[in-house]
């Protein structure tokens, strides 16, 4: 009898023992392009930017277990697709990051509301993620085409770039920030004199500028990015661009295309962006841990990187607030009630429409002898306030916003 | 003025001036593949790697030592031949008895190394390197602007490409090395010492792609993949002129750089895609190619 209670109260001392190690694992998979034009705008820094996020999140919620894998989509949408669905199928992975190229995330955005799984895009800038294609499982963190046309486009129409022409290129983030762009100008009083579509990773733009030349428009603006925006403006500085009295408009341009540009290509550039490391000491700070995590010399991280400190930060406070990263479409919603908050964009919120909503910044390149030190790219031109700087959510024709 | 389907007259040569000037590059780039192809038939898939590194040469020769673009221009082909020359030594030279294939999936899987290493250390995004002063700013010349530098690019690559071919097929030299690839037996019998002939025109050719790169360097991005976005056209060029002839490899370098600015004209979103719908109908209709020699 006493041997059976001893037993007893073993087995339940064993028990309450193990109830305290209530482990929640999440598994989060960075998907971007590793290694070909937008590698240094995502790529190996946006992994360096998640294991920052994953150390500075266990520092406080030491029962979240959280396991890190990264993938190369190449820039293909069907290789992405194909990594998504792999990952989310196989691998068990409950949260895709980054994707830069709007082609590839709108796939993967389908894919992640089919598995009931979250996608955060941070890399990737096509408006439509929170438009028409917008799902309860996806959200769009740190930048769009809209907010970019509207930023950029806008300052440009008032300060006297009333004609444009564009150069972009032929895949859905250019059609889609070709879009934006134009309604922006025409809606504050600019005309579109032309277009052109050339494909993507184009090395030779000569015979495009020629023709951006011909249409004799004050504005030339390029709805491309990357290597197509650098090969863009340093042929534009061959051909005469600007001493012809055109101004390029750099509709995307990153940290890092300025980097491979150099100052003394493109300076005077006017672009629009949400994060820049030299802006306030926070930032400084985490710049040098991310270039610590990098292991690369020289590089700046750009604002899709940080987009995804902070995005994975938001997702796994929703988790731990749920203790379960298993429904895609809880958390998600999680992320909507909460407000956001991290040492690098602040505060903030997530819309019902999935587009998150924080300040951005007219940016101008620095000339040469401006910059005091490497990485020194920016004036602060001006700051738009949130709640302009992105699409009103009445007009986005998302389904889930009722109206 | 007058409108040519649409277009103004003036906008239409300057987009012809444009293909040339790009046909010369293409001529440049597809020459070398041509002589490694031509004369040692190994397909050299490592070609757009070396061009990249001609690129990267200039960079990092203007880092360290502060000699700009014409030291360039000598310093890195001689620089990259040699790492050529090395690669033939120990590496190529026992793939010639076996199978095409074997030749160039070792050159695919160097390019695919170096250009790894390249990205590893540099970043995709890019280095910076500009136009050299002397050739800076260019002529208006009524129906467009012509920088100095693109006509540069076209007077270099005339003279290299008929330098190249000159040498080739009218020199003693050449003929050497004609001879060499037909009946390296023979020619050695005559006291000609073969490898190493080959071994230099491998360097060569490679020290072609590396002063394309040079050239390139100004204009073009200087990334890790910028060799890998031409090498496929580059192909389709030769493959166009006849993997063996050197002078079909620079008469359709010209031809298809002018058929690709027309294309960029009048169908932009097409301009990828028009050389390799030209290689498939020429392949249909002339398998040797345009100047091929193969029966």
């Amino acid at each position: 009898m006493r041997k059976s209670i001893g037993l007893a109260v073993l087995v339940a001392a064993l028990a309450c023992g193990g109830a305290n190690a209530q482990q929640v694992t999440v598994k989060v998979g960075v998907l971007s392009d590793m290694s070909s034009l937008y590698a240094d705008i995502g790529g190996p820094g946006s992994t360096a930017a998640a294991k920052l996020a994953i150390a500075d999140f266990a520092k406080d919620h030491p029962n979240v277990k959280v396991e890190l894998i990264s993938g190369d989509h190449q820039n293909k949408p069907d290789i992405g697709s194909q990594l998504a669905n792999q990952w989310y199928d196989v691998d068990k992975v409950d949260l895709i990051i980054d994707t830069p190229n709007s082609g590839v995330a709108l796939a993967v955005s389908q894919i992640a509301a089919t598995k009931n799984k979250v996608f955060i895009v941070s890399g990737a800038a096509a408006s439509d993620l929170t438009g028409p294609k917008c799902n309860t499982n996806t959200v769009h963190w740190t930048y769009d085409t809209w907010m970019l046309a509207n930023g950029t486009g806008k300052a440009l129409v008032k300060t006297g770039g009333d004609t444009w022409f564009f150069l972009t290129a032929d895949y859905a983030f250019g059609h889609a920030l070709e879009r934006d762009t134009m309604a922006a100008v025409e809606k504050n009083g600019g005309k579109v004199l032309g277009k052109v579509r050339h494909p993507l990773n184009t090395n030779d733009f000569s015979s495009f500028l020629l023709q951006a030349q011909t249409s004799k428009a004050k504005i030339i603006g390029l709805a491309n990015a990357g290597g197509d925006t650098i090969n863009s403006i340093k042929a534009g500085a061959e051909f005469g661009i600007v001493k012809g009295g055109q101004k390029f408009a750099g509709l995307l341009v990153f940290a890092s295309d300025v980097n491979a540009l150099g100052l003394q290509t493109a300076q005077g550039l006017t672009l629009t962006e949400t994060w820049y490391w030299d802006m306030n000491d926070s930032n400084r700070a985490w710049t040098k841990r991310w270039q610590a995590e990098r292991g690369a010399a020289g590089k700046f991280p750009t604002m899709v990187q940080a987009g995804v400190y902070s995005g994975l930060t938001h997702y796994l406070k929703a988790v731990a607030a749920l203790k379960s990263a298993a429904d895609g479409k809880a958390v998600v919603a999680q992320m909507k009630q909460t407000p956001t908050d991290d040492p690098l964009f602040g505060k903030g919120t997530v819309r019902a429409d999935g587009r998150k909503v924080h300040p951005a910044y007219l940016l101008e390149v620095k000339a040469p002898s401006e910059s005091k030190h490497p990485g020194d790219f920016y004036h602060v031109r001006a700051t738009i306030p949130a709640d302009e700087a992105f699409r009103p959510l009445k007009e986005g024709n998302c389904p889930l916003v009722s109206g | 003025m007058f409108e040519i389907f649409g277009i103004p007259s003036t906008a239409l040569f300057g987009q012809l001036l444009i293909g040339l000037i790009n046909g010369s590059f293409y001529a440049l780039l597809s020459l070398g593949l041509a002589v490694i192809f031509g004369m040692l038939n190994i397909i050299n898939f490592s070609h757009g790697a070396q061009y990249m590194m001609g690129a990267f040469a200039a960079y990092l020769i203007l880092q360290y030592s502060g000699l700009g673009y014409w030291p360039a221009l000598i310093i890195a082909p001689i620089l990259v031949g040699f790492t050529g020359i090395l690669i033939e030594r120990f590496l190529l030279q026992w793939l010639y008895k076996l199978d095409h294939l074997y030749g160039l999936l070792l050159t695919f899987g160097l390019a695919l190394i170096f250009e790894g290493v390249a990205r590893n250390y540099f970043g995709s995004a890019g280095l910076p390197y500009t136009v050299p002063e002397s050739l800076r700013g260019g002529q208006n010349l009524g129906f467009m602007f012509l920088p100095n530098y693109r006509a540069w690019v076209v007077a270099a690559s005339l003279i290299v490409c008929f330098g190249t071919w000159f040498v080739i097929e009218r020199t003693r030299l050449g003929a050497y090395l004609r001879a060499a690839t037909e009946n390296p037996t023979l020619v050695r019998a005559f006291g000609i010492n073969v490898p190493r002939m080959i071994t230099l025109t491998y360097g060569f050719g490679v020290a072609l792609a590396a002063f394309a790169g040079v050239m390139a360097a100004p204009i073009y991005n200087v990334s890790p993949q910028m060799g890998s976005e031409l090498i496929i056209v580059v192909f389709a060029v030769v493959v166009i002129g006849g993997m063996g002839s050197i002078l079909g490899a620079i008469i359709t370098g010209f031809g298809l750089g002018v058929i690709e600015g027309l294309t960029k004209v009048f169908f932009p979103e097409a301009s990828n895609t028009v050389i390799f719908v030209i290689m498939a109908i020429v392949l249909l209709v002339r398998p040797a190619g345009l100047f091929g020699r193969r029966a």
